[in-house]
């Protein structure tokens, strides 16, 4: 894992051609210092080895819950914050080790929006300003053809060009969502990290922003890397999902594999914990309940990560960490030592829905694992 | 709904003046609770849900309160002196926020602060009966080792802990009237199914009628036996949680359930509601939904008068504010399938 600044820093890797971005083993560690001598005591292991493979024109959705590590993996990706150990092949290239000039074309085919419209956007600058920049900063802002370009860019995303000359405090919270979407867009780039782009969006307004991206990417054949809390949201807008738990990746598939065959358990209960969609539903669907909260990633449990919630949870669990590997056949890669199909969002005739309840005592009556 | 409301609030105009200009935050806003029902109030930022209810409280210091009642037991809260509506707040109407880290006084313990809400409605209980009556609210929400937890501060209690540790306070003087206000907003999927099963077990022990203010349509399928929709300030439906689901009368609602993201069912495109919430300092002429509706195609009334609040309800009180209600038929929702199609 530890081949990170490999010396031929461009060394092209031979991939497969559909593939735009790779990752290898991807680690970060955020150091804990403490004390006067601010020694480092410890490691928030936000990402810890993961592996990933995105295609061109697809969008790979990445859920998991606040703490497991999905923001700091698509910042890790863009270089944002630097990987402790890893390798990131983007196009073909081995970026991993590529310093900030290096970067900078990189940068050009590769962008990010962020969560929060409010923090992102230059309060002091124009729309007009914020999304020119990224032009000026590469030199490709030129006179009027700037000027053309930036109100393209607007009507893109929905906006008019007559917006440009206003600040960003004068817009509501999908408007700014769009502001971004057109700052990123301006390089033209083939792929791009959105980050919980849609969270802090009211639902109707949510709807607005998910059809835009989902129209741009048809229009300019972008790739997306999607990541959210929000499975119905991720469900969607991918084509392939991969469900991420402590730093770890549990479970990677289609979308179909991942919504209607979930073989982890952890995806099974991210699924059967979404709230019904209709009072009729009332008592018709299995809920798994999870005992207790996500541990802290500062110390995260031996062997399997996910087993001190884990109604399947054996002795093998905490001695031997499953890797990310298709079970069972032809089923999607899943990282258990006791994957099995389970469809949790099947309804079920009222009184059925015990079976839930007794994986939750199940899991109750376990002893928490020292 | 044979019984009287427990809480009756009419006509509750609430406004607050800005640099900008006044903002028309609730108006003309009237509903009912009864004893023992979940009263969903949804909407979107700004449509005045939150607003509503806590202004009633006297929780909105900043904003004014231009007309209207709020009868509880038949005593208007609304003038009612500060003294006494604080001794009420508490003890009668309990409440539960969306952020348990910033409701918490971090310097106190859990324990210490559910007993103090205790003991301060009821000066007669010991500290020691206290306590015990603490541990047993917390055993009853949940939270494990409850004896060892009583001790322990707010930072030390994770976000789904403190929040049963905040419903364990709400309901520890055993209210009638519960308000949760976003109550599963700030937390993880799997820790918000934690909470709601925990609010129906708090609601199953004290019978307290509950208002449930939040912009989560899963959250009110799940819990609400009547539902309130707002929109710019103004309840524009109302009805039993069935109906609302299966045949909503707004075009609104209607807009609202279709532009929610699914987990069945592949759909390419989310139907969405057009445009933007509108100001609430100048809000559209006529109707404040016209400028973003579908079902308005800008058709005079719309534009020119306020729709007012007519029942289509047979039996049951089901109330929409739309000039062309007729015209929303069950064929336009989505959402609301009987259980036997979807699966």
């Amino acid at each position: 894992m530890s081949e990170a600044a490999q010396p031929e820093e461009a060394a092209v890797v031979a991939t497969d051609t559909d593939e735009i971005l790779r990752v290898e083993g991807l680690v970060k560690h955020f150091p804990i210092k403490s004390g006067l001598l601010k020694h480092t005591v410890g490691a928030v292991r936000a990402v810890d080895g993961v592996d990933l493979s995105v295609r061109r024109g697809e969008t790979l959705g990445v859920v998991g819950e606040s703490g497991c590590g999905k923001t700091t993996l698509g910042r890790t990706i863009i270089k944002l914050v630097e990987p402790t150990a890893g390798r990131i092949i983007f196009k073909g290239a081995d970026i991993t080790g590529f310093k900030r000039r290096q970067m900078r074309p990189v940068r050009r085919d590769i962008q990010i929006v962020f969560q929060d419209p409010y923090a992102s956007l230059n309060p002091r600058m124009t729309v007009r300003e914020i999304v020119a920049e990224p032009l000026r900063i590469h030199g490709l802002y030129k006179g009027r053809e700037g000027r053309l370009r930036v109100e393209g860019l607007l009507r893109t995303v929905g906006l008019s060009p007559e917006h440009g000359n206003r600040f960003p405090h004068e817009f509501s919270g999908g408007q700014r969502q769009r502001i971004g979407v057109a700052r990123a867009l301006a390089l033209n780039p083939d792929m791009m990290v959105l980050d919980e782009p849609v969270s802090a969006l009211d639902v109707s307004i949510q709807a607005q922003v998910v059809n835009l991206l989902a129209q741009l990417r048809k229009e300019f054949g972008l790739t997306y890397l999607f990541i959210a809390h929000d499975l119905s949201v991720v469900r969607h807008i991918s084509d392939r999902v991969a469900v991420m738990y402590l730093g770890k990746l549990m479970e990677v598939g289609t979308r179909k594999e991942i919504y209607e065959t979930p073989m982890h358990p952890y995806t099974q209960a991210l699924l059967s914990a979404v709230p019904i969609e209709s009072p009729d539903q009332r008592g018709k669907r299995e809920r798994i309940m999870l005992e207790g909260d996500v541990p802290s990633p500062a110390n995260p449990p031996s062997g399997c990560r996910f087993r001190t919630r884990c109604w399947k949870a054996q002795e093998i669990c905490a001695q031997e960490e499953p890797p990310l590997v298709s079970r069972g056949g032809s089923g999607q890669p899943v990282a258990c030592h006791f994957a099995e199909v389970m469809r949790p969002l099947d309804l079920v005739e009222t009184g059925k829905a015990e079976a839930g309840k007794r994986a939750q005592q199940a899991a109750e009556a376990k002893q928490p694992p020292a | 709904m044979s019984s009287e409301p427990i809480l009756s609030i009419r006509d509750l105009t609430v406004e607050f003046d800005t640099e900008d200009g006044v903002v028309h935050a609730v108006t003309g806003v009237s509903y009912d609770l009864y004893p023992g029902e979940v009263l969903g109030v949804i909407g979107e930022s700004g449509s005045g849900k939150s607003v509503s209810v806590m202004s009633v409280l006297g929780l909105i210091p900043d904003g004014r309160i231009a007309t209207g009642q709020a009868l509880y037991k038949g005593r208007d809260l609304l003038t009612l002196p500060a003294d006494e509506l604080r001794d009420l707040r508490g003890k009668d109407v309990a409440m539960i926020f969306q952020d348990p880290m910033t409701s918490l006084n971090p310097v106190l313990t859990v324990g210490y602060q559910i007993a103090e809400g205790i003991r301060t409605h009821n000066p007669s209980v010991k500290e020691e009966e206290a306590r015990k009556r603490v541990v047993s609210l917390l055993d009853l929400v949940g939270v494990p080792n409850p004896e060892q937890r009583y001790d322990q501060y707010p930072h030390e209690f994770s976000g789904g802990m403190r929040q049963r540790g905040m419903i364990a306070m709400a309901i520890a003087n055993a209210p009638s009237v519960l308000i949760a206000d976003e109550p599963t907003t700030a937390l993880d999927v799997t820790i918000q199914a934690q909470i709601i099963e925990v609010l129906r077990t708090a609601q199953r022990e004290t019978h307290a009628a509950t208002i449930l203010i939040t912009h989560d349509l899963g959250l009110i399928a799940e819990l609400a036996d009547r539902v309130v929709v707002m929109y710019a300030g103004r309840v524009v439906e109302l009805g039993d949680v069935f109906t609302i689901f299966r045949s909503p009368r707004h075009p609104y609602t209607v807009g609202l359930m279709n532009s929610l993201a699914r987990l069945e069912g592949d759909q390419e495109w989310l139907e969405s509601i057009p445009g933007q919430p509108p100001s609430l300092v100048t809000p559209p002429p006529g109707c404040a939904f016209h400028p973003r509706c579908v079902q308005s195609q800008g058709r005079a009334p719309c534009r020119t008068e306020i729709p007012g609040l007519r029942n289509f309800g047979e039996g049951e009180i089901h109330l929409s504010a739309c000039h062309f209600a007729e015209e929303l038929a069950a064929a336009h929702i989505r959402v609301g399938t009987p259980a036997e199609d979807t699966s």
